[in-house]
């Protein structure tokens, strides 16, 4: 067993940062991650981040943006904190020695992106997030970080009273990719997840691999609540056969969208007659989908992002990136042709419920970065805002964490505070196959005292390890495979109801099919086949959720579009929708967005670009 | 268990069914004919058809260990026949050969976008980057193995602890003496001086140019060319200001370290990134002469 103050799950941006800021804030922490850190999907991000620097800017306009970017669902507390302290953020990250891209007096340079009101984005050429990454990592090599790489997180050790609002965690069980080790890792003072996003829940994703959603499923599972799961950002500039990320840079710097017809029809069809290319995600995703549907996509599927005209030297200087990926992998030269382009899940605005300080209902459990929900990007997040996310909240919940006091949180976790029961019917069967489970099951345990339960967490978790290895079943791959096919079929960019119920009862027939699932590599050492098991169960676990909040939200709000519900429904939908697992029955539930910031309230008002 | 070959669907041959034709020769030697041009053509393109689908087959061998499963406990080479889609990566075909054929096939990747450096790996004899490697660029069979001069754990997966500590071994983060003095102030750069670090700072520790190096496979102590471009990074970086470049130059300097470079190039040529390795080693050499500190 290993033991340290402060657990961090995931080294990305979140991870690094948190641990970091526990570090500097006197804890003896580590980090626990199924990827060495330089490996994590952080070092993929492109554009930028974004960060009220310069005089002319502030971060009240900031908060604005975001406030009205996410359509009016971010929680005011938890937006104003990102915004007021991103641009300390960056400059720590400069003092660290990041090479941002520069200017002709030698300041960091700022581009704009969708959705901001001034050019605030911070970048370093389109490899911001590998700069940063790999800047962050840096510090953590300086300061001596203990760092347990190639373990995967199985589990949390948290005890089993029947509100989660009583329960603790008091530390995680990992099992050592390299040698089949399963180990407890007690946390005296929290344990913080930063696992990252959950794209692999769908098929054609800018989301690595490994982005399978480990912490939220792993948090929902010991009784935190997923929040706002339905809202899942389409990326509008993806490569069409891999769905590697093009950088909203590209359209930040001046790229234009054509159709087949070689109009620009982000004004000619009139989509966004102010901000054209540059108007936030989700109206450009649904854009370009519409020019597809409507037989104006190249090939019936994509469009084409043209950025010829920038020249040479400032693509470059700029984007230099982005032509090595268009041609590696969709074989276009930026340079000289139109790139072909189409929607793409990128990003999951929702997560784990957490207030502004990374707290979440249980005790001592903390959740920071995309795999958290505070909430910063409501209904839609806007490009360059997930990278400050994850230093601002990656180093706050390490502070609190570490044991720093940062005064009483305004967002509230769990039924602390108003929150209404959802009365919604799903005309299929939801949660645990065979019905609720005991608590221990998934992640409660009989157990008080924070030893005995690491201790019984590590049984079931040896268990669970030698059953998947001893027994005959299925491999889980056709499984996971038809979830994410069936997700981006029906949870896409355009829901409608019907589609959504289909979706549910293949979910359900997934949990069915995964329920023989085994493993058939017998080997301890290194079994890939096992790790990809394990996280199959989580993909399930959190495409149920994601579909369940699609269904019940009828509405139409930020990336969320329903066909039956074509409008922003304020009166009734300015809350969050949430889900417990319940021990296994999910419950779904809402609780009111806070659209009440220190100084100012921000009225929603209708979202035009 | 692991080698297996797509089903092939199988036509089954028309039979002929001879009827009974016309008594008049002419009209049964023209029909004959006809069934016979008939025949030729459905052979014709039954073959082409077969060709077509052993174009769009290509064939792995992947080197395959472990040394805990019988049977896997003396390396192998297994063959695997993925169907070829426009576009196909080495790493698509190894996912499709483990998702389809062998679930225990066993290698290191995630980002798929040649960021996260997971997936180096010695295909057909040079170290590459398994995601952004092209099929229809590779001969068939296509030779797939861990890189050379490290230690295999399982099939493609190395052990890359030695790689790492010889990243960490020269101080591989920014320090400087000297900062703004507004807390909100970033120190200044000039454009120049952020472009000729931008190629170092690229490096996403894949580990091929170490496992191309003969140098750091004779010298297990050599520091090898990505933890000199680390150096090399900050060494050059203006922020970090003279004294601390100083101390940077000691560190490259030792035994095992830029004098040891015979520039043959190889990490160059097979660096991902396409960082000018070998032109760094080279530059932080002559820095380490102008600088009269003393070298091997």
């Amino acid at each position: 067993m290993h033991e340290h103050d402060v657990i961090v799950v995931g080294a990305g941006g979140a991870g690094l940062r948190a641990a970091i800021a526990a570090q500097e804030a006197g804890a003896d922490v580590a980090i626990v991650s199924k990827l060495h850190p330089v490996r994590s999907h952080t070092g993929a991000a492109e554009g930028g981040i974004n960060a009220a620097l310069r005089d002319a800017d502030s971060w009240q306009d900031h908060a604005y943006d975001t406030m009205k970017g996410s359509d009016y669902l971010g929680d005011a507390p938890a937006v104003e904190a990102l915004c007021q302290e991103s641009p300390e953020e960056v400059i720590q990250l400069e003092h660290w020695g990041m090479p941002f891209s520069r200017e002709e007096d030698g300041r960091v340079s700022q581009r704009p992106f969708g959705g901001l009101s001034f050019p605030r984005t911070t970048y370093a050429g389109a490899e911001t997030g590998h700069q940063m990454l790999h800047t962050m990592y840096e510090q953590v090599v300086k300061r001596g970080v203990t760092v347990y790489d190639e373990w995967h997180v199985m589990d949390l050790a948290v005890t089993d009273e029947d509100d989660p609002a009583d329960r603790t965690c008091h530390g995680v069980v990992a099992y050592d990719i390299q040698s089949g080790e399963v180990s407890g890792f007690r946390a005296d003072n929290g344990v913080i997840l930063a696992t990252g996003g959950m794209g692999q829940v769908f098929d054609h994703t800018t989301n690595a691999v490994a982005n399978t959603g480990d912490g939220v499923a792993m948090a929902y599972r010991a009784g935190v609540p997923m929040e706002d799961m339905e809202f899942i950002q389409f990326h509008p500039t993806t490569l069409p056969s891999t769905g590697v990320l093009i950088s909203e840079g590209v359209r930040g710097e001046g790229g234009i969208l054509y159709n087949e017809n070689g109009e620009r029809f982000m004004f000619e069809h009139g989509y966004a007659n102010n901000d054209g290319e540059l108007a936030s995600r989700d109206v450009v995703s649904r854009a370009e989908l519409t020019e597809v549907n409507e037989g104006r996509g190249i090939e019936d599927e994509y469009v084409h992002l043209d950025m010829r005209h920038l020249g040479e030297e400032r693509i470059l200087d700029r984007l230099e990136n982005i032509l090595h990926l268009a041609e590696d992998f969709e074989g276009a030269d930026g340079l000289t042709e139109p790139m072909p382009v189409k929607p793409g899940q990128h990003y999951a605005m929702g997560g784990i419920e957490t207030n502004e300080h990374g707290e979440t209902v249980i005790g001592g459990l903390y959740a920071a970065g995309e795999c958290a929900c505070a909430s910063v990007h409501g209904a839609n997040r806007l490009g360059g805002n997930a990278l400050p996310e994850l230093i601002v909240f990656g180093k706050r919940a390490g502070r609190h964490a570490a044991g720093e006091d940062m005064g009483e949180a305004k967002v509230t976790t769990g039924k602390d505070g108003e929150w209404e029961p959802a009365d919604y019917e799903f005309g299929v069967e939801v949660g645990e196959t065979g019905g609720r489970g005991p608590a221990a099951a998934d992640g409660g345990a009989v157990a008080t005292d924070p030893e005995g339960v690491l201790g019984a967490a590590v049984e079931r978790a040896k268990d669970r390890v030698d059953a998947l290895l001893s027994r005959k079943g299925r491999n889980h791959a056709e499984i996971r495979s038809k979830v994410q096919q069936t997700m981006t079929a029906n949870v896409n960019v355009f829901r409608e109801e019907e589609r959504l119920e289909e979706t549910l009862g293949d979910l359900r027939e997934a949990r069915e099919a995964y329920k023989d699932v085994a493993v058939s590599d017998p080997s301890r050492t290194f079994n890939t086949d096992l790790i990809h098991t394990m996280e199959t169960r989580n993909i399930l676990d959190i495409a149920e959720a994601l579909t369940m909040g699609a269904l019940a939200r009828e509405e139409f709000r930020g990336a969320h579009w329903r066909k039956e519900h074509q409008e922003r429904k304020d009166e009734n939908w300015l809350k969050h929708t949430l889900v417990s697992w319940n021990d296994g029955e999910p419950d779904l539930w809402y609780k009111p967005a806070i659209i009440e910031g220190e100084n100012k309230t921000y009225e929603p008002k209708s979202r035009s670009y | 268990m692991s080698t297996q070959i797509p089903k092939q669907t199988e036509e089954s041959s028309e039979t002929d069914a001879e009827t009974d034709v016309a008594s008049r020769g002419d009209e049964r030697r023209t029909e004959k004919r006809r069934r016979a041009a008939e025949e030729q053509a459905r052979r014709q393109a039954e073959e082409a058809e077969k060709a077509a689908a052993d174009d769009d087959t290509i064939e792995l061998k992947v080197f395959r260990y472990d040394p805990e499963v019988e049977g896997k406990q003396d390396p192998r080479f297994d063959t695997f026949h993925v169907p070829f889609t426009k576009g196909m990566t080495v790493l698509d075909a190894l996912m499709y050969s483990r998702d389809n054929y062998d679930s225990s096939l066993t290698f290191r990747h995630s980002c798929r976008q040649a960021v996260c450096g997971s997936d180096a790996m010695f295909v057909n004899g040079g170290q590459k980057l398994a995601c952004k490697t092209q099929i229809v660029e590779l001969e068939e069979p296509i030779r797939v193995e861990p890189l050379p001069h490290a230690e295999v754990r399982k099939d493609l997966v190395v052990d890359m602890e030695h790689f790492y500590d010889q990243m960490e071994a020269v101080e591989p983060y920014f320090q400087t003496n000297e900062y703004p003095d507004g807390e909100l102030e970033e120190q200044r750069q000039t454009r120049e001086n952020r472009e000729k670090v931008k190629m170092s700072t690229r490096c996403i520790w894949c580990g091929a140019c170490m496992s191309s190096c003969n140098i750091a496979a004779g010298d297990n102590e050599y520091l090898g060319p990505a933890a000199i471009n680390k150096a090399y990074r900050f060494a050059m970086d203006e922020r970090e200001g003279e004294d601390i470049k100083q101390k940077r130059l000691e560190i490259i300097e030792q035994e095992h370290g830029v004098w040891r470079c015979q520039t043959q190039f190889s990490c160059t040529e097979v660096c991902p990134k396409d960082i000018p390795l070998t032109e760094h080693i080279q530059e932080l050499k002559r820095e380490a002469v102008k600088n009269n500190l003393k070298f091997w």
